[in-house]
């Protein structure tokens, strides 16, 4: 699937992406990246992929236009891409179920995930519940406090959490594991890898998976509002809902793409999680990209209310669009995500996730500058029911 | 020009032995203490030294080096004390740098290679460099004569591992399992098979690494294989000693022992 801007160095975005891993992952890599490019080419897999997602996902996701919230946006029409309405909550299942189906066709019967909000986890949980796979999730030791219930939802569906307690004991110290994990046990096992991170073909691969969101999204909005959006927005940890909602708008060049990363308490005051913002390049989890890093090339932790964003990287694909100036990247702190989250609750009656917030607290200052006439599209990328404990706590409701 | 290391290799053969490459990550358990083992290491026989640059994401270790990593970083191990550390043991033996690839970049591919060889070292080992991004590495590497150090894996295709070797040199690291580092109880039946099919593709030496810590299991290596790496039984013994002096005592004497069975028929 060569798009204009991909290098042709298969597998690099500009200086971006590549492969750092040792050297006994690279046949299952490969292994991964034909599997994935005989899929793309293949009716029959294209076919059953659909049909999954029409009666087992609930696609195509719906188009909700957010009129009491854009108000607060300087008038400007804003449209939700309702991945929140998806089963397991989050635009993640389009991912996994995509991955689930090749590890079957490569004939591993045994799926490790990492997971840090637990999103992914549970998606990944749910498709080795349906397609009858082992699943094994990795997830910080931190976050298996933070994301309780869904470490209960995982287990509920079958899956075996190891919670991780080295480094920081959060997405980047389960993502190391779950690397141990496959390095280890690749024979037998698929690491079905939750973002547009990590050593090709997984950048590629994941953005493909969930370029289905901005396929919609594109024609839904032609469809109510007879034109293209003026601006595409989304969340950005690692940046897979993002690159999916934006990778078909690329060609578009009068849209502007507009990535929100968590700032954290600010960017300045370094506990963030605004990798491109705040970040520099380097290499993290198998891909050259931006990175939180100090003057040794050390991995800085990140920080964030929104445990979804809590990740020191991001997609190379990102890096790239930001250094060639097609999308642009913006840090919203914590407290402007929970504004947001607040007034998406109280003015559209639909709690969002937290990660998600931060795209909307980006609506609100883009719809005020660009004004009334203009037509924002913002991924909704996953509901909040995960993060209520956290919301109630933030706002000083007692639970 | 040749590196201490490939003169090293070159003796060991000429004796009839693998030689024994053990490795510590500098800092561990402190800068000083780190330095101290090492030469007492020396003392015990160790051929050469690889010397570790603790990194926050080591998807490559097991849990004892994981640990040892962390405790250097947290007592502020960076690349001027990784370079100290080649300074100091390089006058004893051949030094070589292991290490992830982030630092390198981080602190610029030519200026690593720069102070490493200003400061005596023969070369790096990279873990988690594939031969696809090793451009820059490649060019730098052969202006200043370090030696490339590839790990190759039992799962390595045979036209891979020739396109590997191709632009390897000093030696092969040969990781005996698939798997992270550790101490393991045999090495694996893997090893002697993939030390067999590198030879077939490169008349470098081959030494083998991952999950060797005993004598018996460094004897049964050193009958088909240049080189034993050992890595985290040195690093248990210091962690497990009470004090310092124990420590340095039981890692030389391990030393001693690993060397004693190092010989062939």
């Amino acid at each position: 699937m060569a798009t204009p801007i991909e290098s042709e160095i298969i597998g690099h975005f500009g200086p971006y992406g590549g492969r750092f891993v040792p050297e006994a992952l690279i046949g299952a890599l490969d292994e991964l990246a034909l599997a994935h490019e005989v899929a793309s080419n293949d009716p029959l897999f294209q076919v059953e992929l659909a049909e999954l997602h029409r009666t087992y996902t609930g696609r195509p996701s719906i188009l909700t236009e957010a009129k009491r919230f854009a108000e607060h946006a300087g008038g400007a029409r804003i449209l939700l891409k309702r991945e929140d309405l998806n089963h397991t909550g989050s635009h993640k299942i389009n991912n996994v179920l995509g991955q689930a189906l090749l590890t079957k066709r490569m004939g591993k019967k045994r799926i490790i995930a990492e997971t840090g909000a637990g999103q992914h986890g549970v998606a990944s949980a749910t498709a080795a519940a349906l397609m009858g796979l082992e699943c094994v999730v990795y997830m910080g030791e931190e976050d298996t406090k933070r994301q309780s219930l869904n470490v209960a939802r995982m287990k509920l569906l079958g899956a075996q959490v190891v919670p991780v307690t080295q480094g920081s004991r959060t997405l980047k110290d389960a993502i190391n594991e779950a690397m141990r994990d496959w390095v280890t046990n690749v024979e037998t096992t698929h690491y079905l890898l939750g973002t547009v991170a990590g050593p090709h073909p997984f950048p590629t691969m994941v953005r493909d998976f969930h370029r289905i969101i901005g396929i919609e999204a594109r024609a839904q909005t032609l469809e109510l509002v007879g034109r293209l959006p003026d601006a595409v927005l989304a969340c950005v940890g690692g940046g897979s809902n993002a690159i999916g909602i934006f990778h078909p708008f690329i060609d578009d060049k009068d849209v502007r793409l507009i990535g929100l990363e968590a700032g954290g308490c600010g960017v300045a005051s370094g506990l963030h999680a605004a990798t491109i913002t705040g970040g520099s390049p380097g290499v993290l989890h198998g891909t050259r990209s931006y990175v939180l890093q100090d003057e040794n090339g050390q991995t800085v932790e990140s920080h964030s209310i929104s445990a979804g964003l809590d990740y020191p990287g991001v997609g190379p694909e990102h890096a790239y669009l930001h250094d060639i100036g097609r999308a642009e990247y913006r840090a919203i702190t914590d407290d402007q995500a929970m504004q947001a989250f607040e007034l998406m609750c109280k003015t559209e009656g639909i709690i969002p996730a937290i990660e998600t917030a931060h795209a909307l607290a980006g609506a609100i200052h883009i719809g005020k500058e660009l004004g009334p006439d203009a037509v924002l599209l913002i991924n909704l990328s996953g509901r909040g029911d995960k993060d209520v404990q956290t919301a109630a706590e933030y706002f000083g409701i007692p639970l | 020009m040749s590196t201490a290391l490939e003169e090293l290799f070159i003796r060991t053969k000429s004796e009839n032995r693998a030689a024994l490459i053990a490795y510590l990550p500098a800092g561990f358990p402190s800068q000083r203490q780190c330095i101290d083992a090492l030469k007492a290491m020396i003392e015990g026989g160790v051929d050469a030294v690889e010397i570790g640059f603790p990194y926050s994401d080591p998807v490559m270790d097991g849990p004892v080096i994981q640990e040892a990593a962390e405790t250097s970083l947290r007592q502020g191990t960076g690349a001027k004390e990784v370079f100290e550390t080649v300074a100091a043991i390089s006058d004893l033996v051949p030094t070589v740098i292991m290490t992830y690839w982030n630092p390198i970049e981080r602190f610029g591919v030519d200026n690593f290679l720069k102070t490493l060889k200003s400061n005596g070292g023969s070369g790096v080992i990279t873990p988690d460099l594939t031969i696809e991004e090793s451009t820059s590495w490649l060019e730098s590497s052969a202006e200043h004569n370090t030696n490339r150090i590839y790990v190759i894996a039992p799962s390595t295709s045979d036209e891979r591992l020739r396109k590997v070797v191709d632009k390897a040199s000093g030696f092969v690291y040969a990781a005996s399992l698939m798997g992270v580092t550790g101490t393991r109880t045999a090495v694996s039946s893997s090893a002697q098979s993939l030390v067999t099919r590198i030879r077939t593709s490169t008349e470098l030496p081959v030494a083998v690494g991952l999950g060797v810590s005993t004598p018996a299991q460094a004897h049964e290596v050193a009958q088909y294989a240049d080189g034993v790496i050992v890595g985290s039984a040195f690093i248990r013994l210091l962690q497990e000693s009470a004090t310092e002096s124990e420590g340095i005592a039981k890692v030389k004497e391990l030393a001693t022992n690993l060397r004693e069975a190092l010989g062939r028929p």
